[in-house]
């Protein structure tokens, strides 16, 4: 019966993800119709995306606040590698480069200098948006290919094709997370850094692995991103790196590190994702929303550690 | 009568951790409270510190029924406990931790030199080797004990409660800690006092009680009782209290350590013992050899090749393994399973393709369960949820499963109970028959004396001799303590 109540509560996340999709099936007859569904996926795909990469730095026991920022700068340098010529494949890697890029600059300056994850990507914040800004002037990047409107925008079988972007990362995610060498040593860090050090393992080297893959995810957002406006915007994905560590929290994820799962994120995006579009339909007051989110962050972290409170005794 | 418990029960869910707890405490004694872990003792003394309210039974305070619902009360009662794990603030003072949540104040200021000074005095009167102005988080867990007595002597007035205070400690600072009991009964305070020292509170504690699956099984004075019939009553069964083993004849050597003023060998099927008082450099040696510190200057050989060892990835790969002092800090991943923590070392181990196999994950954790009889509902069971003895199991599993050829033991047997010790024992004396090389670093000169080959003595960073098997205790200290 104990455990019972205890798979019940696990559960809740995804319960929830469910009773608000019936509830907004049931209140909006606009909700349940494949172009909102396809709009849906395709506001929440660049968030989904760049949640999977912290769902990882943050089991790890890390944080990365300058997403937002690398997302920018990875999407302004494909979209200007694009406008000068290179073919779209070529201007996608460029995004995910860039976005590798600056993972490692993160993953090393923390392991090396010592200094907490939280004050490096903070300054990594400032900084790639500020070098992002030099390099693009500040003006928006445009005269992209047209075909590369098909990442973010194109359909396969009535199915948004961003829906099958995200399916391949999580899946990837989830079995890096908990059938790889890389996955367990992210699991056993957080958990307890020194007993992983005292195990033998290079947690400096895995922790740069951590944010280097944080980063390319992060990098192919800032392509998603930039195919669905059309343009490379040196001001994208402002304030992005607070949704995506909120979709983890929602999700399951844990500040403290240890905790966390690919499946848990993704609901934890989809419950925002479905908030924002649903108080959109039944025309709830903007500002208003906003104060909803942020209640639903502080609701879900607040069942979940009493779920795990009593898991403990 | 100061303290009266009377078939006191305490429930945590489903579990019952106290069914019928019985304990009297006079002023002026000394009375030792035994048990296995598990066995409610720190359920009982939280009790009656006000930290956990019973379910039933009674407790009468100097006569009166009380029934504490916060620690303030059982303070202003003049009860206060000194805590086996660390509860101090480690960025505060030493003085400053003394007056934690009784800071002495005028008007809204706090009085930061009179708490100074009369923390000063208080470590004075004790000698205990504390500065009263130095950071907490700079001392050894040693000092934080003292730390702890300090706080637990400034507010208390009539009991102390000792929850295992001379774990952390070696023979000479368990000694002081106990002259502090002494002079602390002789004024006329009640003293409980719970260790798995067995031997040592033969010489201190006037009478006993002995805690069984949260029960009382017995109680009476200390002396009336032999040291086997104590750890009768505490397992229930017959088990020696002593551990006998036969030793073999070393082999091939395996490690040779070459340091500033530190040389030795260690070879196959050798346990070599390592004595110190606290500070003598013990730890610090498993850990140079180990690489979590690597040694600027010196030579390190493992079966006869010199190895560069500048981390612990280094050592690892030469075959040495750690087992640390602290499981919880560093040897166990709590949170994770028992399978998880087991393959840690070693997930080469049970990985194919890139893929670790849960399935032969399980095998391993569940072969080494049953070969070092780890108590467990499954190998799904987080670590965190085992015995002291069954997680130190875990520990040296990971180690077995690396494969590894010479463990450093770091006080293998501190916070497991009798029985579990035994166990650990045969298991280091299986190890050597197979062929394993052990460090073993130990305050317990007993067991050092029943399981070691040879025991290297270590004072100020150096090893300054060595003795054999046949030594006694007292050499042992004399090389430790006194300068030659």
């Amino acid at each position: 019966m104990k455990t019972g109540s205890a798979t019940w509560q696990r559960l809740l996340p995804f319960l929830s993800l469910a009773a608000l999709f019936i509830f907004l099936s049931v209140a909006s007859p606009n909700f349940l119709t494949p172009t909102n569904l396809a709009a849906v996926i395709r506001q929440t795909a660049t968030i989904n995306v760049m949640a999977l990469g912290m769902t990882l730095v943050i089991v790890s026991g890390g944080i990365d606040l300058s997403v937002g920022a690398i997302l920018a700068f990875s999407g302004t340098m494909g979209a200007m590698a694009m406008a000068n010529g290179l073919p779209v494949p070529g201007g996608i890697a460029v995004g995910l480069l860039c976005g590798l890029f600056w993972g490692v600059f993160n993953g090393v300056l923390t392991t090396s200098l010592k200094i907490p994850p939280f004050i490096v990507t903070l300054g990594a914040l400032g900084i790639v948006r500020g070098v992002t800004l030099i390099i693009s002037g500040g003006l928006p990047v445009v005269g992209l290919p047209r075909e590369f409107e098909s990442l973010a925008e194109g359909s396969l079988a009535g199915i948004p094709s961003v829906l099958f972007v995200l399916g391949v990362c999580a899946v990837l995610t989830h079995v890096v997370l908990h059938s790889t060498k890389l996955g367990r040593y992210t699991y056993a860090i957080g958990s307890n850094r020194e007993a992983a050090v005292y195990a033998g393992i290079s947690v400096s080297r895995y922790t740069v692995a951590v944010y280097a893959i944080s980063g390319m995810l992060t990098g192919l957002a800032g392509m998603i991103e930039a195919s669905r406006l059309m343009t490379g915007q040196p001001t994208a994905g402002q304030g992005y790196e607070l949704q995506v560590i909120a979709a983890v929290v929602i999700g399951g994820g844990s500040l403290t590190g240890g905790e966390g799962s690919v499946i848990g994120t993704l609901i934890g995006a989809f419950i925002m994702g479905l908030l924002s579009n649903g108080s959109d339909l039944l025309g709830v007051n903007p500002y208003l929303q906003q104060a909803l989110i942020g209640a639903i962050i502080i609701l879900a972290v607040a069942v979940d550690e009493a779920r795990k409170r009593r898991f403990r005794q | 009568m100061l303290l009266d418990l009377q078939g006191i029960e305490k429930h945590f869910g489903g579990i019952t951790a106290l069914e019928n707890g019985d304990l009297q405490v006079e002023a002026g004694e000394i009375h030792a409270l035994v048990g296995e872990n598990g066995a409610g003792k720190s359920t009982l003394m939280k009790i009656v510190a006000g930290m956990l309210r019973r379910d039933g039974g009674a407790m009468r305070w100097q006569g009166r029924p009380v029934d504490f619902t916060r620690p303030a009360e059982a303070h202003q009662a003049g009860i206060s406990m000194v805590h086996q794990e660390s509860l101090l603030a480690p960025h505060f003072s030493v003085a400053e931790n003394i007056f934690l949540g009784c800071e002495a104040t005028k008007g809204p200021l706090l009085e930061q030199r009179r708490m100074e000074t009369d923390a000063r005095r208080l470590i004075n009167e004790h000698g205990f080797p504390l500065d009263s102005a130095s950071s907490v988080y700079e001392l050894s867990p040693a000092q934080k004990q003292l730390v702890e007595i300090c706080r637990a002597l400034h507010s208390a007035s009539r009991l102390l409660i000792f929850d295992e205070p001379t774990s952390s400690l070696s023979d000479a600072e368990a000694a002081e800690v106990f002259h502090i009991a002494q002079d602390l009964k002789e004024r006329g305070m009640g003293i409980i006092y719970i260790t798995h020292r067995l031997a040592e509170l033969r010489a201190i504690a006037d009478r006993i009680t002995i805690l069984r699956d949260g029960r009382t099984v017995h109680n009476g004075p200390i002396a009336a009782l032999s040291m086997d019939q104590m750890v009768h009553h505490m397992v229930g069964r017959e088990i020696s209290a002593i551990y006998e083993r036969e030793r073999l004849t070393p082999g091939a050597e395996r490690l040779h350590v070459d340091l500033p003023g530190i040389c030795f060998t260690l070879h196959a099927g050798e346990i070599v013992g390592i004595a110190g008082l606290m500070g003598a450099g013990r730890t610090e040696l498993c850990q140079t050899i180990f690489g979590i510190t690597p040694a600027a200057h010196g030579s390190i050989l493992v079966d006869g090749t010199r190895v560069s060892i500048n981390s612990p990835q280094d050592a690892v790969r030469a075959g040495i393994a750690l087992i640390t002092e602290d499981r919880q800090q560093t040897g166990l991943t709590l949170s994770m399973p028992i399978r998880a923590n087991v393959t840690l070392a070693h997930l080469d181990g049970v990985t194919r393709n890139g893929f670790i196999s849960r399935a032969e994950e399980r095998a391993v954790a569940e072969r080494f369960g049953e070969r070092l009889s780890i108590r467990a509902a499954s190998v799904e069971q987080p670590a965190g949820s085992l015995s002291g003895g069954n997680q130190q199991k875990v520990v040296i599993a990971k180690w077995l499963f690396r494969d590894a050829k010479v463990l450093l033991f770091d006080e293998p047997t501190r916070g497991i109970d009798v029985a579990a010790k035994a166990e650990v024992f045969g298991l280091m004396d299986q190890l050597a028959r197979d062929g394993v090389a052990i460090l073993m670093v130990s305050s317990e000169l007993p067991e050092l004396l029943q399981i070691a080959d040879r025991i290297l003595v270590m004072r100020g960073g150096a090893v300054v001799t060595e003795l054999p098997r046949s030594t006694t205790q007292q050499e042992i200290m004399q090389h430790a303590a006194v300068d030659a």
